[in-house]
């Protein structure tokens, strides 16, 4: 080692792995900062924060609390918009639903590096909590190599999880950090982590389940797709994913898509959508916002209330009263009878 | 020394964090900002940001569903 410490940066997820990477690094003497870009996709921190049934679960963003834990900075940075190309034209394919596992974890290295390589960052290397078989489409043996080729990082890209399943890299060859105090993990049995959890004092550790990322939820990747469709065309912004993780999505037909929501919380946070899209209400009985997206008539308006008042607490009455606000401001009412559960085909719901 | 706020209402955690970091980035030690978020996730999300970064918190308050947290820069 050099008197000079070496600086490192780590892909802070909120997870275990790189959790783990970063205090085998930090435990070598290296000064460690770490990493964590948000493309809007994260699962890390919005749907708790919007549904009451999970007012109980404490609200924090794990990859600032793993920072906390380790005590390192953390730098959070927005890449919604450049994250699109990586979504839209991934050049080695989808996982099994929107997932560009493997584009993504390149553009993050790449991000990350960039970054890194900034004259008033001056990093030496970068780490990620990456194991050899652990995802199905990234973390691969052979992916290994093209993830440090592409993203432009090279041998500065260090996983030390299982770095001793890898070639040497630079930190390893100038002797910056001990190759033998690295790990050998590899595969989809997470005991090895608990256990250098365990051995590393790390008592509490978020293990989020199918990842950190909303496109590898087959439910949110359809509601993507049917949004793509409807446009013709592949844009999005934050407004409309952030709107995918909200309420039942129905699309009674391909002109106009009804968000219902499920609850106190979801209506709430729906309300702050009320200057971009038709919003009903119901009012003689308690129920539902729904927002109304698209192109619809006024038959396809009268359809959607009908389908809201089925989720509220008139489902069962002859006529329920509905507010109805168009984006402009202007407020009128109607009634309509609740659609009945048969009227309500399975195919419309995305 | 100079007094901010900060508009994040609607936004969702950790995108108040990254405006607020952000906007951290361009104020000088001694700065007040305070920080106006509707998501409770915000409540802890900043000062576990300031905590990690050595700014300080000077009151943190929710009112009517909106959070208001007021940082000093250091």
């Amino acid at each position: 080692m050099t008197n000079n410490p070496k600086r490192a940066v780590s892909l802070i997820s909120g997870g275990l792995d790189s959790m783990l990477a970063t205090k085998i690094i930090m435990d070598q003497g290296i000064h460690v900062e770490g990493i964590n870009f948000y493309t809007g996709f994260c699962v890390e921190g919005h749907t708790h924060a919007i549904r009451k049934k999970d007012k109980k679960k404490e609200k924090r963003n794990n990859a600032l609390w793993v920072a906390e834990q380790l005590g390192i900075k953390l730098h959070i940075i927005d890449v919604i918009d450049e994250y699109k190309d990586v979504l839209l034209n991934p050049k080695h394919g989808y996982g099994q639903n929107l997932n560009p596992c493997l584009d993504c974890k390149i553009f993050m290295v790449n991000k990350a590096q960039a970054w890194a390589w900034m004259e008033e960052n001056q990093f030496d290397f970068i780490i990620t909590g990456e194991v050899i078989g652990q995802r199905p489409k990234s973390q691969r043996k052979e992916t290994m190599p093209i993830i440090a080729r592409e993203s432009g990082a090279e041998d500065r890209l260090l996983r030390p999880l299982c770095a001793k399943n890898l070639p040497e890299t630079l930190p390893e060859r100038e002797g910056w950090v001990d190759r033998e105090k690295l790990m050998a993990f590899h595969g989809r049995n997470r005991k090895p982590q608990m256990a250098l959890a365990a051995k590393l004092g790390f008592t509490e550790y978020s293990q989020p389940a199918g990842g950190c990322c909303f496109l590898t939820d087959k439910s949110y990747s359809d509601k993507l797709g049917d949004l793509w469709r409807s446009r013709g065309s592949r844009e999005y912004d934050l407004d409309d994913i952030m709107l995918l993780k909200v309420g039942r999505h129905l699309r009674p037909a391909p002109n106009f898509k009804v968000i219902v929501s499920r609850e106190e919380g979801e209506s709430n946070y729906l309300k702050g959508y009320k200057s971009d899209f038709i919003t009903l209400e119901t009012c003689s009985h308690n129920g539902p916002l729904t927002l109304v997206d698209g192109d619809p008539s006024e038959t396809d308006i009268h359809n959607a209330a009908r389908i809201m008042a089925r989720y509220g607490q008139g489902r069962d009455a002859e006529q329920v009263d509905v507010s109805m606000r168009r984006p402009n401001g202007e407020v009128s009412s109607f009634s309509v009878k609740p659609m009945s559960a048969d009227d309500i085909l399975p195919a419309w719901h995305v | 020394m100079a007094h901010f706020e900060l508009n994040t209402r609607r936004l969702l955690c950790p995108t108040p964090v990254i405006r607020t970091q952000d906007k951290i980035k361009n104020l000088v030690k001694g700065d007040t900002l305070t920080v106006v978020s509707t998501d409770p996730g915000a409540l802890s999300d900043i000062p576990t940001w300031c905590r990690i970064n050595a700014h300080e918190i000077v009151s943190s308050e929710t009112i009517d569903d909106e959070v208001f947290i007021t940082i000093v820069v250091n």
